[in-house]
Parts: structure tokens; sequence; C-alpha cells
């Protein structure tokens, strides 16, 4: 007797998770998520819809693994950065860019070029002290980084100095994917044939895994 | 009018103790060599007292430290506090060997009333490394009086002041000891009791001086007085009690440098622009820094973020005796209220600091904003400006977003460029004309090119009279 007695009762607390993940409490979840991750969109309708706050978090670090230049990584910030210099009087940074940031491209691309300042560290240790500072001043809206070696640590000093700042950190890496990361989001950038393909390696608040391919 | 005397009875001390303490007993020692003119209170602990012998000061204190007194350093405190006072007001005097006298009466309302005004005046003095008596008063002498006789008191009125005054005994009174002897003799033990005596035989016997003084004093005779006249530029220094071999141990005093020039800059209503921060060694040339603020600022923890960061970089050729702040160029900055009510981080000034804090470390050039030339030739068309230059748009064909510092050469085969592999090309060619007026003539079809990697390259082909095809790379696409 004992044994179909359980049955139906199990059953029935299936049935409610699944009622619970349909429903109404979902969608309340992803609502939370939005309010709490203050975001400026990518520019990128199919990117926004995957990200929690539907865009670059605004005070964190973004992480985006590409292992070479040239194929569209940059591109990819320019919508936001383009926003972000037009909606607040504060710095857009590029510490130790891997070449030399042509301004016309950027003026193309919509961004304020008297947002812009280009930091040129000559070692590895003073990029990652140049991208600290600007992350943590609070006079920048967005700080893009091309540093050589990162550790775990210098990734948690960066976070918390994007959170500090309320900036949007950006930090371009060729490294290997690995498994742990302190950023709030991280994706590889590949070229596609016909654009830019993207892999969410991870979404903090979000889901991950998810391939998307953006037309060039 | 009112008067603000500022009297600093450990000067001579202060002199040595500002950029660091001295660690143990230690006294000044007079001009003669031989008296102690004052110990520190380490010394005081031990018996040590003003005008002891130095032979008795050492028989209590076989290790006491000494320094000779040094007249030319208490002056030059004197007049650098000067330049900070003037932060309270323009007129102010001098009084050597260790006051300083301002006129306050105009200036109280700016800051709050009297009260204020002083408890300002003694946090700063405070901060600066001084010791000091504050008193007010309606006459400059009265107040220096009172300030000297160790009376912290804030007093507005004659009525109360002559009161004050009379009360004084002998020994505050700015006269020769013989004077002060004589009198005493006399009978009188107060101001009071010398006021009652005739006037007449005390002139004769000590000159119309003492009474002038204490007319002056108590406001029966007027007291014209030299006016402060600064010097051309804003300087100050402090010696180290010893040779310091790192620059840590200097920020403790940098900071009341940085301090007393922001004082300074208040009363100018300016911020400084650049400033020489100069450091002084027994056996070599000093060492000098030069600070750049993009923004004027007198804010003394800005100035002192940006010292920390040029002096962390420094290898120092040998140990610091001294060091010392030059104001060389400074520009208007609106009263300090002002930034308070903008929002941190979002302010001018903040953003001019992180600049700043970015160049101290990494030098000027490594920190540039971007500006567009009007110009033809792609390599050209941009250069390095102050951050904050405010572009004019202009329009042009795709542009990469990375370019490469220069043009590099491209292999050809029958297929055209080549870069580990054929080269695709994607879109071009655009033809660049330009420069044959001045010299650089160029001739230049510009494509957009993709590699086996799928980067995307923009890479141009010379147009020249030799033979055979040049392609170069110039930017990428990223």
């Amino acid at each position: 007797m004992s044994l179909p007695a359980t049955r139906p009762a199990a059953a029935s607390g299936s049935a409610g998770l699944h009622t619970l993940l349909q429903g109404t409490h979902l969608w309340r979840g992803h609502e939370l998520a939005a309010v709490a991750v203050p975001s400026v969109p990518t520019g990128h309708t199919a990117l926004d819809a995957l990200l929690p706050g539907g865009g670059w978090p605004r005070a964190a670090l973004t992480e985006l693994l590409c292992a070479r230049p040239g194929v569209g990584e940059l591109s990819l910030l320019m919508p936001a950065l383009a926003r972000l210099a037009r909606e607040e009087n504060r710095w857009i940074v590029l510490v130790g860019p891997p070449y030399l940031p042509y301004a016309p491209a950027f003026a193309l691309a919509g961004v304020d070029l008297a947002r812009l300042v280009v930091v040129n560290p000559r070692q590895s240790d003073d990029a990652l002290w140049a991208m600290e500072q600007a992350l943590g001043s609070g006079a920048c809206s967005a700080v893009a980084g091309w540093p050589n070696r990162v550790s775990e640590r210098a990734l948690r000093r960066l976070q918390l100095a994007a959170e500090n700042g309320r900036a949007a950190g950006f930090h371009y890496t060729s490294g290997a994917a690995t498994s742990s990361s302190l950023a709030a989001l991280r994706l590889q950038v590949e070229p596609a044939d016909t654009g830019l393909r993207l892999r969410l390696l991870k979404v903090r608040g979000g889901g991950m895994g998810t391939t998307l391919t953006l037309a060039a | 009018m009112l008067w603000l005397a500022l009297h600093l009875p450990r000067l001579p001390l202060d002199v040595f103790e500002r950029a660091a303490p001295l660690p143990g007993p230690a006294v000044v020692v007079a001009g003669d060599g031989r008296t102690v003119a004052l110990p520190n209170a380490a010394a005081a602990r031990h018996g040590v007292t003003p005008g002891q012998k130095l032979s008795a000061a050492l028989a209590l204190v076989p290790d006491l430290e000494t320094r000779t007194r040094d007249p030319s350093a208490e002056q030059q405190a004197l007049e650098s506090l000067a330049l900070w006072a003037e932060q309270f007001t323009p007129t102010l005097h001098l009084q050597p060997p260790d006051g300083l006298l301002l006129e306050i009466g105009g200036c109280l309302r700016l800051f709050g009333g009297l009260e204020a005004l002083a408890a300002r005046a003694r946090d700063g003095l405070a901060e600066l490394g001084f010791d000091a008596t504050l008193a007010s008063a309606p006459t400059p002498a009265g107040a220096l009086l009172l300030a000297r006789n160790g009376l912290d008191s804030l007093v507005t009125e004659l009525p109360a002041l002559r009161s004050r005054l009379r009360m004084l005994p002998l020994d505050g009174l700015d006269a020769e000891a013989t004077v002060l002897l004589s009198l005493a003799r006399l009978g009188a033990r107060t101001v009071d009791d010398v006021l009652r005596l005739p006037r007449e035989g005390l002139a004769r016997r000590f000159g119309q001086a003492l009474l002038d003084g204490l007319d002056r004093a108590l406001g029966h005779r007027p007291d014209p007085r030299a006016p402060f006249v600064p010097p051309a530029r804003f300087h100050n220094r402090l010696v180290l009690p010893a040779p310091v071999p790192a620059v840590e141990p200097l920020l403790f005093g940098l900071r009341r440098l940085a301090a007393e020039l922001c004082g300074f800059l208040a009363g100018r209503q300016e911020g400084a622009t650049r400033l020489q921060l100069r450091l002084e060694h027994e056996d070599h040339p000093p060492t000098d820094l030069r600070l750049e603020l993009a923004m004027p600022s007198r804010d003394a923890a800005h100035l002192m973020v940006l010292a920390r960061e040029h002096l962390s970089r420094l290898a120092l050729p040998g140990p610091v005796e001294a060091f010392g702040l030059a104001l060389e160029e400074s520009a208007q900055l609106a009263p300090r209220s002002l930034s308070f009510l903008a929002e941190p981080g979002s302010g001018a000034e903040s953003r001019a600091a992180l600049v700043e804090r970015l160049r101290a470390r990494l030098g000027r050039d490594a920190v540039h904003g971007l500006a567009l030339v009007p110009e033809h030739r792609p390599e050209l068309a941009h250069r390095v400006a102050e951050p904050g230059t405010p572009a004019a748009s202009l329009h042009h064909a795709p542009r990469p977003l990375w370019l490469l510092a220069t043009p590099r050469p491209l292999a050809a085969g029958p297929q055209g460029p080549r870069l580990d592999g054929p080269l695709a090309l994607l879109d071009g060619p655009e033809r660049i004309e330009s420069g044959w007026w001045d010299e650089g003539d160029v001739r230049r079809d510009y494509f957009v090119a993709r590699d086996n990697s799928r980067a995307r390259l923009w890479i141009y082909r010379e147009i020249g009279p030799g033979p055979g095809e040049r392609w170069y790379l110039q930017g990428l696409f990223a």
C-alpha cells in the first residue's frame, strides 16, 4: 500500500516544479535580473536577449577571448561605446591596445573622440594598474584593456574596481578558455563566414553555453 | 579692526620636527652653543628646561640629541606660514621671531564668525605641524601680548582687552630683563601696577618705548605696521632630522608642505597646474620632479597622490636631507565649495584627476586622446591630442579600428597579395591620391581583405611607375 501512495505525491511534486518553471515565477526572476544588472545595450538585439540585463554589464568585468586581432572583436563593442560616450560625460579608456587606435574609425562608429583616452603602458604590470585605476576612478563609463598576463587575483581586483567605479570593463585575452573566471560575463569571439560567432562561456545570472552569430 | 595673533612658542624646535619627529630626547641649542633654547617633550621629561646650560642638560640625558638653532629656517617657516595664512586675509604682518598677525575684521563673515575662523586656523596650524597659541584683540600689540602669554583667548572689545592686559604679570611684557627687574623692585607685579606708577617718572627711568608699547597694546596710540610682502613665487622647504635613504618617510612632511601650498592657493582662488618637488642630497645635485596637472587643483590629497606616484618610480641617487615644493604655474580656480556639490566621479575634476594619476606613473606621453586631421593620406588623418579634445566629424569610407604604426609590406603572387596564404579582396578599390604638392606623393588603391583565419585587413596597392605590384597591410578591422 505504501508504494502506490507515494507515487502520486512524487508525481504531483514534479508537476509543481514544472508549473513553476513554466509559470510566472520564472518570468519574475527574469524581470528581477533585468533590474539588478545595470547594463548598456550591445546594439545587437540577438546578443542583448541572452544577457541578463539586456546588454553589457555596466559595473562589472566582461572577458572577451579572442585568439587573434582583426576579426571584429572591437567592433562588437562600438555601438555600446558610442552610446556611453553620448549619454555619459565620462571617459572611455583603452589600455594597452595592440595597435594604434585609428581615430577616423572610432569617429565613424559614432564614438565621440572627446571621450576617448588611450593609455600605452610599457609593462604588463602597469597595464593592470592603469585598468584598475581607470575602472575604479568613477571617471570612466567603459574601460577596455589588453594586458598580457592576468592572474586570478588581478582579475578579482579588476572586477571589484569595475563595481566600485560603475564602469563597464572589457578585458581582451587571447588565452585559452579556462573553466573558472571571476568576470561577470565571459565570451569567446571567433570569425565566422558571415560575421562574428560568439560563444557565451559564462553569464552571471543567465544562461551559458549558447552560441550565436552576428552579421558583419 | 580686529587682529588675530599666531604665536609659535616652539618654532625653533618645529623647524626640525615638521618633516619627522626627533625620536628621542633632543634640544635646540641657542646660538651661543652652550645654552638650551628649547627641549622637546622627551628631554623635558628628563628635567631639561629652556635656558639651562647644555652641560647640565647632557648630565641629565647623556644621549641627548642636539640641534643648533637655525634662525633662517625659522624666518623661512614664518614666511611660508604667512603665505598659507593668506587664505584668511590679505592683510598680515610677520612678527619675528615667532609670531604672525592677521587683520581679520573684514573676513569674519566669510568664515562664519570669529570662533569658526579661529578653529579653522588652529586645525590648519596643527595640520602643518606647528604648535601655536591664538588670540584675537582689537589692537595688534594687544593680540600679540595675549598670544605670547599663552592666553588662547578671543577678545573683540577694547574694554575687555584693557582689563585682560592689566592683569598680565610683568614678565609677560616684551621688555628687557633689566627693565622688568627694576619695575619689580618698585613693587610692580602686573601691568596694572605699572600703569598706576607716575608716567613721567617711568618715561624718565625706562625711556618712552615702554610706555608707548603699552599704549599701543591698550589702544591709546595708533600702531601702524609694515605689511607682509609676499615673495614672487611660492616655495617651502623642510629639513629632515636625519637623512633618509627612501621616499616613503618623506610623505609625512610632504603632506604638510602640500597643505601649506593649498592654503596659499585658496587665498588667491587659484589651483596649481605645475609644481616642482625638489629633493636635496648631501653628495649629489638635487633631484627635481615636475608635477603637471591637466586641471588646476588645490586639493592637498590629490597633490599627494600625484607626488606619491612620481616618488614611487624614482631611484634616489642618495639619502634625502631636505625637500621642498615650488609652485611653478597656477590658474584661476573657483572656491572649493562648488566641488562639494558635484556628484562623486562624474565631475570634470575627477576625470582630469584620473588622467594625471595615470600620467604620473606612466609618463605624460603614455596617456592621450585622439583627434582627426583633415588629410587624405590615412596615416596622417589622425593625431594624438589632449584627452577631451573635441573632434569635428569627417565622413569616410570604411576605416579599420586598428592602424599599424608603419604599413607592413606584403608578399604578392600572381593571384594578388598574400599573408600566410592568399588574401581575398572583399571591398575596394578606394583610390587615395594626395600629397604631390608637399613631396608626400601618394597614390594608393585600398581594399578590405580577408585572410585565411578570416581576419579582416585593410591593405593597399601602391600605384607607381615601377614594375610589379607592391602591397601593404595598414590596418585591422578589429
